[in-house]
């Protein structure tokens, strides 16, 4: 049991931290869809299939997409996509911060006793999901559909060409 | 090592490697990319807790990860737009470039 969960874990922390320090930008995103496989793979083995294939659909599917079309649409060449390498000191400062942070987390989760023993895998079905999502949870279930849609006009708005200030571009 | 430290620890180093990410690169895309995976580190905080808890509500984690996924997907969208406009204005998208709102 807990051979599986470590095998998912390596995989996706080996995939994640080598996108993060690769130069290529398309090999990151590649990677990163990697990562993002893992992490549904860590949800059907904690037993919540639902969230798995959620996750699957909108990362693995759907914000992969839009992170390479960003990349494809911000560069000016095709030698561009090679970021320049990052300065000495951000990078030393990144790797103390963030091991800082992990030794800070890990030390306090294996400080604290967990007395949880191996319970059974609750289950929940498609039924109970869309019954809690049209019952308990229908506000909320409302407000993330507004949020959603605002967001995603909010983003064609900004992403979207203005002809206008083509004259003042250059400083 | 239970397996919900085992969870736990995954999690956090999940949690961390996009913290470095996101400090230590200076292109926009990859610091965005660092922000995804911490959002993807607290999901498996959720997931874990509401699998290892010993009476689990019915599917209240699972409903946390559906919501907390669909506010992550609204924040990719915007902010790729955002980088798109940003590249629009200085035709590149390094981070310390971006300093037109410095005054």
């Amino acid at each position: 049991m807990n051979a599986v969960l470590i095998v998912i874990a390596l995989v996706t922390l080996g995939a994640a931290a080598v996108a993060m320090t690769l130069r290529n930008l398309i090999h990151s995103a590649l990677l990163l869809i990697a990562s993002w496989a893992g992490v549904a793979a860590f949800y059907l083995w904690a037993g919540a299939e639902f969230v798995a294939f959620a996750e699957i659909l909108v990362y693995v599917g759907a914000v992969s997409m839009v992170v390479l079309f960003a990349v494809l649409l911000t560069r000016r060449s095709r030698a561009d996509l090679t970021v320049t390498p990052d300065s000495a000191g951000r990078a030393i400062s990144g790797f103390i911060a963030g091991g800082a942070v992990c030794g800070v987390l890990v030390g306090a989760i294996v400080a604290t006793p967990m007395g949880v023993g191996s319970s059974p895998t609750p289950t929940v079905t498609v039924k109970q999901i869309g019954v809690q999502l049209m019952g308990t949870h229908a506000a909320s279930l409302l407000i993330v559909g507004v949020l959603l849609t605002v967001a995603l006009l909010g983003a064609i708005v900004i992403a979207s060409a203005d002809r206008t200030d083509d004259s003042e571009d250059t400083p | 090592m239970t397996a919900l430290q085992l969870c736990l620890v995954f999690s956090s180093a999940l949690f961390c490697v996009g913290l470095v990410g996101a400090l230590a690169r200076s292109n926009t895309i990859l610091v965005l990319l660092g922000i995804e995976l911490m959002l993807n580190a607290a999901n498996i905080n959720f997931i874990a807790f509401w699998r290892f808890s010993p009476s689990p509500a019915p599917a209240t984690g699972v409903m946390f990860v559906i919501f907390s996924i669909a506010v992550a997907a609204a924040e990719a969208a915007v902010g790729l737009a955002l980088v798109i406009a940003v590249y629009r204005h200085q035709k590149n998208i390094r981070l310390q470039e971006a300093n037109r709102l410095k005054g």
